[in-house]
């Protein structure tokens, strides 16, 4: 074959792609081809193919759409964690004439991946996971609004990922940062495949974002029980909803910015190069448009989270719930006018910069107003120290000293000194780490056993906490003083020796939080080994006062077998106090929506029109995009799209689960 | 309004202070410990704003630990109450102390934030030392290359790179741009950073109080280079300025045009150069991206354009005698075909080499190669004439 049959065919892509000469990637990738392999094995073994493919990758089961979302969450945190590793072993050894075991090319992979992978695919998949599992239980509904979009939203997040994760053994990540600022992410500048591999991961998984922020919306809104008004709606969703109002307002703002760059390197435009009046401060304004609200489309759930834990383990309605509601609101608008402390160092002048710096402060009143919520929520309270709780304690003494130094950094000329240095990623981790990920773990550990019927086993579930909060604190406390002593971000190699203890503790704090991963995966193994012990009997295991501890866990696929009526806030609690007794009979038929396989198929062609078009494949991204097209329209000719589980089988369904329920 | 350095703040800086100087006794943190007025100021409004804040801060966290240990299940004599979740006080005063800290932090933000503004020309050299009405500012010009710092002191005729040395409480005033990265000027002991932008100008007015060495760094990623872009900074009394400026007008050749040419190719761990001379003119060419020769400059194009239009700035049309070489080839980082333009077999191919620096010859200066961008060149660009200080 010719050389130029070739290229058409195969694009850039050659054998040099592959890194077979770095022993780093090449052992990665021989362990990953070996698990790979096992599993494929393991799953042909079992003959799980099948059932995997009927019960869930085409299902549209909200509570295994949340499930598969909190898996890839986790799955997609060991990898961002393992470039974490790599970062802190890198900075702490390369000091003086050590250059350290990675090259540049490499470790700016590292730092891009880490916080592209962090972001969009493990908090991004973990929270849309919770929202997707609990929203719905908690608002007493069947299943969301578009069943099957939500599948598809899934299915697109994980191309996204597929995508990122190729980059790692075919070709090479983005080297500009996890927000590829222009115009460094310019084809000028970044010639080769990385930008192209982080804006198609990016775009497929924020359309799945997007599409998943639409669905949640419309179910909080229209599908809400009987009874049950704005004002009793449970603390959690009315975060989910705030979060997903923002993520609506915000993402297509990411997506432009990322589609002007792709013209840029595609077709030659000038949007944010150099020249030709090209502006890259628009693309910086336009990402953190993005990216300031998107962290409180992240935190807004987490705060959601404690509050119900809050609630149920003090055994008290939540401190304030009607401010609590107005805080969630009011953080949601303000966060929409202050992405400009990103770069108060730009020079935009004191009146524009005063201005988005106290707009940032604002911020930090009803975000107060929430912790004084649920510490009054513990006041007069009868405290049960079960895990949960106590990721909400470590969440509040963590979060408090994040939320200063963000209100520090909100001042622009205290940003002058400390912007774009390790002060700034010491503050980002503290808020994100201690308020994000720390109310993430809390969740999963509330509501696993609702989605499996077991707890977590306790003893791993506290390493996993010891592990996180002490890890936290040990890593991140040095980089706060190496960021007051002058050192800025992304640095691979350093000359002066006075940093290197720092880094060294950093380091060990990153492996303490190891520890704690791990226990977290132990908990779930351990916990799986002794479900029998573990079992939740109840459906409430920890004296719940939301309408999911309403129903047997796991819950039945229509959740509920009649819909229940809302009458106060804090509906379960107030059903339990009334004497609530469960009907036994006169069960009808439940429509129900059908599992369809069209969600994988679509993702799987998005996937391959991102790979073509990060190798110049363009055979393959027109027939993958034209074959999106014919799907995506076959697709609404399908109409058999719902099902009614009959009476009887409701019936049978209902009297098995009941032991289940009453705890015999 | 109260200044970031008035009494109310220094008392309220106090608290913070004793506890990170026990905390830290050791280590040199340059921003707290700055040794130039604005960063002085700036260091105050650290400390003011979380003295402020842990008014409120140590509060909550105390509350924190206090509730959770009192209402435990296992404490047998707190009081249990399940129906006390509203107190409209409670309410006014969580949401009222909050407010009142950020009310406070606010006119403190918006009066420093004016006073310290990087374009505002110092109104002082020290703490109660104005600035002599007769005294002229210095003038630097700061050019971020690829991967090194380009300063330009037009007042003096010379110009360094890597070092900038800076006379001790003399205003001074730098003109900051960048040739194809978004960079930040960040010298911690000195004034902050600010933004060094290819096209734009940003401005940063400072001072230096102590002599003294430290360090300067980019603060935003630019690429492989990034981790060791740093001046060293030298503070310098007086005489010993002046005696600087005439060690580096004694020794070494010029910074022409051409010389800037060569000298803007990306390079990394550049020693420090001197120039005993400087062409005019060429920081402005800097930001009007017009070193390239033949080139027309940014400004220039963009009066055509408004002249061709009637100066009507959304009306613009091409004007008809437009400079030519705008097409000229960039010098570094020329624009690549864009990918739905190229032929099969331009195509080229995109290697992994991610791995250890290859000992492959550095510095391929082919216009637009993407080595340019990758290359592993520890060595700088011999610049025709310069002298390397430190060699002569």
């Amino acid at each position: 074959m010719t050389e130029t049959t070739l290229k058409t065919i195969f694009g850039r892509l050659g054998w040099e792609s592959f890194p077979i000469h770095e022993p780093i990637l090449f052992g990665t990738f021989i362990v990953v081809a070996l698990l790979g392999v096992a599993i494929v094995g393991a799953v042909t073994w079992f003959r799980l193919w099948g059932y995997l493919w009927k019960e869930w990758f085409t299902s549209v089961d909200h509570k295994k759409i949340g499930i598969m979302y909190i898996i890839l969450g986790i799955i997609m945190l060991l990898r961002g964690f393992a470039d974490a590793l790599m970062m802190r072993a890198q900075q702490a050894i390369a000091f003086g004439a050590n250059e350290g075991y990675l090259p540049a090319h490499h470790y700016d992979q590292i730092f891009t991946a880490h916080g592209t992978i962090m972001i969009f695919f493990v908090a991004i998949p973990l929270v849309v996971g919770l929202i997707n599992f609990v929203m719905p239980l908690q608002i007493g509904a069947r299943d969301v609004a578009f069943p099957f979009l939500n599948n598809l939203s899934f299915w697109l997040t994980a191309a996204g990922a597929v995508l990122t994760m190729t980059s790692l053994f075919i070709g090479e990540f983005a080297r500009t940062g996890w927000l590829s600022y222009a115009p460094l992410a310019e084809l000028s500048y970044s010639p080769d495949t990385g930008v192209d591999y982080y804006l198609w991961s990016l775009q497929i998984a924020g359309v799945g974002t997007t599409l998943s922020a639409i669905n949640m919306v419309a179910t909080i809104i229209k599908m809400r029980a009987p009874g049950m008004t704005m004002m009793k709606l449970p603390v959690f969703c009315w975060t989910a909803l705030c979060s997903n109002v923002l993520a609506i307002a915000i993402f297509p703002a990411l997506t432009a910015a990322f589609f002007l760059l792709m013209l840029d390197r595609y077709v030659g435009t000038n949007f944010f190069t150099n020249e030709l009046g090209g502006a890259p401060m628009m693309y910086w304004n336009m990402v953190w448009i993005w990216g300031h609200p998107e962290v409180y489309v992240l935190v807004l759930p987490a705060f959601g989270i404690y509050s119900e834990i809050t609630s149920t383990f003090t055994g008290k309605r939540l401190f304030g719930y009607t401010s609590m509601v107005y805080a969630t609101v009011v953080i949601t608008i303000l966060s929409y006018l202050v992405w400009l402390h990103h770069f108060f160092t730009m020079g935009a002048g004191p009146a524009v910069n005063s201005f988005f710096g106290i707009a940032t402060m604002v911020i930090s009143i009803p975000t107060g107003a929430k912790i004084f919520n649920w510490l009054f929520t513990m006041y007069r309270g009868d405290i049960r120290f079960e895990l949960p709780m106590q990721w909400v304690v470590a969440f509040m003494l963590t979060f408090v000293v994040g939320g200063m130094t963000g209100v520090l950094l909100a001042i622009p000329p205290a940003d002058f000194v400390l912007h774009n240095s390790l002060f700034l990623v010491a503050h980002f981790h503290n808020v994100i780490i201690g308020g994000v990920v720390f109310g993430l773990f809390a969740g999963i550990v509330y509501w696993f056993p609702k989605a499996f019927g077991f707890k977590l086993d306790p003893f791993w579930g506290k390493v996993a906490f010891w592990g996180w909060v002490v890890g936290y604190w040990v890593a991140w406390t040095p980089i706060y003083v190496v960021g007051l002593m002058g050192t800025a971000r992304r640095i691979r190699h350093f000359d002066d020796p006075s940093f290197q203890p720092y880094f060294v503790i950093a380091a060990i704090g990153a492996l303490i939080i190891l520890v704690g991963i791990l226990g977290f995966v132990m908990s779930i193994v351990m916990g799986f080994v002794k479900r029998e012990e573990l079992r939740d009997t109840t459906g409430d295991p920890w004296d719940g006062r939301t309408l999911e501890w309403s129903t047997s866990s796991p819950p039945p696929a229509y959740n509920f077998a009649f819909l229940p009526v809302v009458h106060d806030l804090d509906a379960w609690y107030d059903m339990k106090a009334r004497g609530y007794e469960r009907p036994e009979g006169d069960f009808r038929p439940i429509h129900m929506p059908k599992n369809t396989g069209t969600g994988v198929i679509l993702a799987g062609l998005s996937l391959a029109l991102g790979f073509g078009m990060v190798w110049y494949m363009w055979w393959l991204a027109a027939l993958s995009f034209i074959g999106l097209l014919a799907v995506a329209i076959g697709h609404t000719f399908n109409l058999k799209r719902d099902t009614f589980i009959p009476a009887a089988e409701v019936a049978a369904t209902e009297r098995a689960r009941q032991p289940l329920i009453v705890g015999a | 309004m109260p200044s970031p350095d008035s009494s109310l703040m220094r008392r309220a800086a106090g608290l913070p202070l004793l506890a990170l100087s026990l905390l830290l006794g050791g280590c040199d943190m340059v921003v707290m410990n700055p040794t130039g007025d604005v960063a002085y100021q700036q260091r105050n409004l650290i400390l003011f704003s979380v003295g402020v804040m842990l008014l409120i801060i140590v509060p909550v966290m105390v509350l924190t630990v206090l509730f959770a240990y009192r209402y435990r299940r296992g404490n047998p004599n707190k009081i249990y109450d399940p129906s006390f979740d509203h107190s409209t006080t409670l309410e006014l005063v969580i949401w009222s102390c909050p407010l009142l800290i950020i009310i406070a932090l606010s006119a403190v933000t918006w009066t420093s934030t004016h006073l310290l503004d990087p374009f505002r020309p110092l109104e002082r050299l020290a703490p109660g030392v104005p600035v002599p009405p007769d005294a002229k500012p210095l003038n630097v010009q700061v050019v971020a290359l690829d991967w090194k710092w380009l300063f330009i002191y037009p007042d003096l005729g010379i110009a360094t790179v890597n070092e900038l040395a800076l006379p001790v409480n003399v205003p001074v005033r730098f003109s900051i741009t960048s040739t194809d990265q978004f960079n930040t000027f960040y010298a911690p002991t000195l004034a902050g950073m600010i933004y060094a932008m290819p096209t734009m100008r940003s401005e940063l007015n400072a001072v230096l109080n102590k002599p003294g060495e430290s360090w300067g760094y980019s603060g935003n990623y630019t690429g492989r280079g990034y981790s060791d872009m740093r001046f060293k900074l030298r503070g310098v009394e007086g005489a010993n300025f002046d005696r600087w400026v005439a060690d580096v007008k004694a020794v070494g050749s010029g910074l022409e045009l051409s010389t800037l040419v060569e000298l803007i190719k990306p390079s990394e761990k550049v020693p420090v150069m001197h120039f005993a001379t400087v062409q005019d003119g060429l920081f402005d060419r800097a930001v009007n991206r017009c070193i390239e020769p033949g080139k027309p400059c940014m400004i220039d194009i963009m009066r055509q354009d408004m002249q061709a239009s009637g100066g009507h700035p959304h009306h613009s049309h091409p004007a008809p005698a437009m400079p030519p070489g705008r097409e000229a080839e960039p010098l570094t980082g020329a624009k690549p075909k864009p990918a739905l333009q190229k032929a099969p077999d331009e195509k080229g191919t995109s290697p992994n080499v991610t791995k250890p620096v290859a000992p492959e010859p550095p510095g391929q200066t082919k216009p637009g190669d993407a080595r340019n961008r990758d290359q592993s060149a520890i060595e700088p660009h011999p610049v025709t004439g310069a002298r390397r200080a430190g060699q002569a």
